[in-house]
């Protein structure tokens, strides 16, 4: 791909106390990519992911995205990137205060100058576009089913009509039906909308079905690749991971 | 126009929409004003002309879609061009879900509204007063199983509970009983110094201390400190189904969760009283040294003839009874908590709020009580 990395990272590293996390670690995504960031509990997938959106201060090491320097950024250059990045969070991290709708509205409240009746318009069309109903809207997250409230955090996560969408386990906790369509949803809004995917999973299916490159985190590290490259590394996690039981369901299902 | 721009015109085949440049979000409330100004006037036909699009997301599409509705609602036959290949598959999306359905308006606030959520509180309050006093008997049940076979009191856990509810609310305790020593003293001196009975105050502070200040303080900072911990822990453990998990391994989480903090606070509380009514009127004492001209043994002479044995226990009695209401009441709560944690806070809130209450009402109960009996 000729064009220049959408997010780079350089040698960064993460701890937590004297507990090291990350150490040296590289990455770099292209736009339009959809990149599946696997690794077994406890490396710090979600950490990662948390310190690219700047939630967690990096040790170490520079994050660049759309070609800026995090590092010495200021508020107003976080913002900046706030509003072309869109996060989905776990269990959705909907504001239980707010009803869907509302969760979907702040965004676009907050960071844009459009009246009332185009964003509600703009709101009605996110929550079809993730596949809620329409009657979804007005309920408030306690009101709907875990899936539902995924959907809805993906629609708040659309809701600026981001470049990046970083998604933390988006299938986890869902049921395997419920999990492919959440997979062939990301997938189909990707390609039309465009965007370049972070996403941080356990779910083979989902690394088989959307993802075109994966990084695995091991060792501190990141080896990223297609999963053809995986399959032939011999790195022991890596083999049980692609090799076990469920990896060659996911391959040759 | 700055980056994006709608150009309307009026051809012989109709109107023709040109857009131009980046129709995206930022620019989406200008095309809006724009694209909602279109006249489409006698035209019997539109035409979008989207050649000139060079970025477009979701809301640029929406517009296009919206106005195409629009149009075509009035009567018109409409035809888009031109749209860049690259934005194929976002514009067929956004087509394909179509404009939605007006969403309901909100309800209407009435003035019959009043009544019924008057009506539906009478009967939550008095659902809730059921299932305190079926919980009270609840731990009624489980003392007396415990009492018949006294091993199964979990001494670990009521140690650690006296030491959390008790030892480690002393330092607070204590410096606010210290500080209402010092007020109540403050006060007494200055009203009963103009019939020159400054003397007096030690009556004053010795027994509203002794008898009601000093227990219904504490019982009140416990209940803020502890009751609303009791209430936050087993939420806590009820919303990772901790409790649950006891039901299953056969253990009784009244038994195991509840009675160990009940007891623990009707241990502790008494003495926290104690504590709080020596510091109330050593901080007492030492204004009243300070500031009138009183010796020690004079001081410790007056009070000894104000304070009668009787008020003390009075005063001390009362501890046991507001610690089972406040652990009562924190246990219950933190039972009631459901699913997410947003009701642990909730929950921590009424508990609180319902443990000063009760306090309040029984320390009321008592002194008609006593009263009626002469005491």
């Amino acid at each position: 791909m000729p064009s220049t990395p959408i997010i780079a990272i350089r040698g960064l590293a993460t701890r937590f106390g004297n507990q090291v996390i990350h150490e040296n670690l590289d990455l770099d995504v292209m736009p339009g990519e959809v990149l599946g960031v696997v690794g077994g509990s406890g490396t710090g997938k979600s950490v990662l992911l948390r310190t690219i959106v700047g939630l967690n201060p990096a040790a170490a090491g520079r994050v660049m995205l759309f070609g800026e320097d995090t590092g010495g950024m200021g508020p107003k250059g976080w913002l900046g990137l706030q509003r072309r990045w869109g996060v989905l969070f776990q269990g959705g991290a909907l504001f239980s205060s707010l009803t869907v709708a509302q969760n979907v509205e702040l965004p676009l409240a907050e960071h844009t100058d459009l009246n009332g009746a185009l964003r509600a318009e703009l709101v009605a069309l996110k929550i079809r576009m993730v596949g809620l109903p329409e009657s979804a809207a007005a309920k408030h997250p306690s009101e709907i089913s875990g899936g539902m409230r995924k959907r809805a955090g993906l629609a708040r996560a659309l809701a600026l009509d981001p470049e990046i969408l970083f998604l933390d386990e988006p299938t986890a906790g869902l049921d395997p039906i419920g999990a492919a369509e959440f997979d062939e949803l990301i997938g189909s809004l990707q390609q039309s909308l465009g965007l370049t995917v972070f996403m941080v999973t356990h779910d083979l299916d989902s690394l088989g079905a959307i993802c075109d490159r994966i990084a695995v985190l091991i060792d501190k590290r990141l080896r990223v690749g297609t999963m053809a490259d995986h399959i032939k590394d011999d790195h022991p996690w890596i083999r049980a991971y692609f090799h076990g039981p469920r990896g060659r369901a996911a391959r040759g299902g | 126009m700055a980056d994006s721009g709608v150009d309307v015109a009026v051809t012989d085949g109709g109107l023709v929409i040109a857009a131009s440049g980046r129709w995206t979000i930022r620019h989406a409330g200008a095309l809006d004003v724009a694209l909602r100004a279109v006249d489409p006037g006698r035209a019997r036909a539109a035409r979008f002309d989207l050649s000139g699009v060079e970025a477009l997301d979701s809301a640029g599409a929406w517009l296009i879609e919206r106005t195409r509705g629009l149009l075509a609602d009035r009567g018109l036959t409409v035809g888009l061009e031109g749209l860049p290949a690259a934005f194929v598959p976002l514009f067929g999306r956004v087509e394909r879900l179509g404009r939605p359905s007006p969403l309901p308006p909100p309800p209407r606030r009435r003035l019959d509204d009043v009544l019924v959520r008057i009506g539906e509180t009478t009967f939550i309050v008095g659902r809730r007063v059921r299932d305190l006093l079926g919980f009270f008997g609840a731990v009624l049940v489980a003392i007396a199983r415990v009492m018949a076979q006294p091993r199964r009191i979990r001494f670990v856990s009521l140690v650690s509970h006296i030491e959390q509810v008790g030892l480690n609310a002393m330092p607070i305790v204590g410096l606010l009983s210290f500080l209402i020593g010092v007020v109540l003293a403050f006060q007494g001196i200055d009203q009963l110094s103009k019939f020159g009975a400054e003397v007096f105050t030690v009556n004053l502070v010795g027994i509203s201390v002794l008898r009601e200040m000093g227990v219904v303080l504490t019982a009140v900072i416990i209940a803020g400190r502890s009751g609303s911990a009791f209430t936050a822990q087993i939420g806590t453990m009820q919303v990772n189904e901790e409790v649950d998990a006891l039901r299953t391994l056969g253990l009784d989480p009244v038994e195991v969760l509840v009675l160990p903090r009940i007891l623990a606070l009707v241990i502790a509380l008494p003495l926290l009283t104690f504590f709080a009514n020596f510091m109330a009127i050593l901080g007492a004492s030492l204004l009243l040294l300070g500031l009138i001209d009183l010796s020690i043994p004079s001081f410790l002479s007056q009070l000894n003839q104000a304070v009668t044995l009787t008020i003390f226990w009075i005063g001390i009695g009362k501890a046991p009874v507001f610690a089972f209401l406040i652990a009562l009441v924190g246990c219950f709560e933190g039972l009631q908590v459901q699913g997410s944690a947003e009701s642990v806070g909730r929950l921590t809130t009424l508990s609180v709020v319902e443990a000063i209450f009760l306090v309040i009402v029984f320390d009321a109960v008592f002194s008609i009580v006593f009263s009626y009996l002469g005491i």
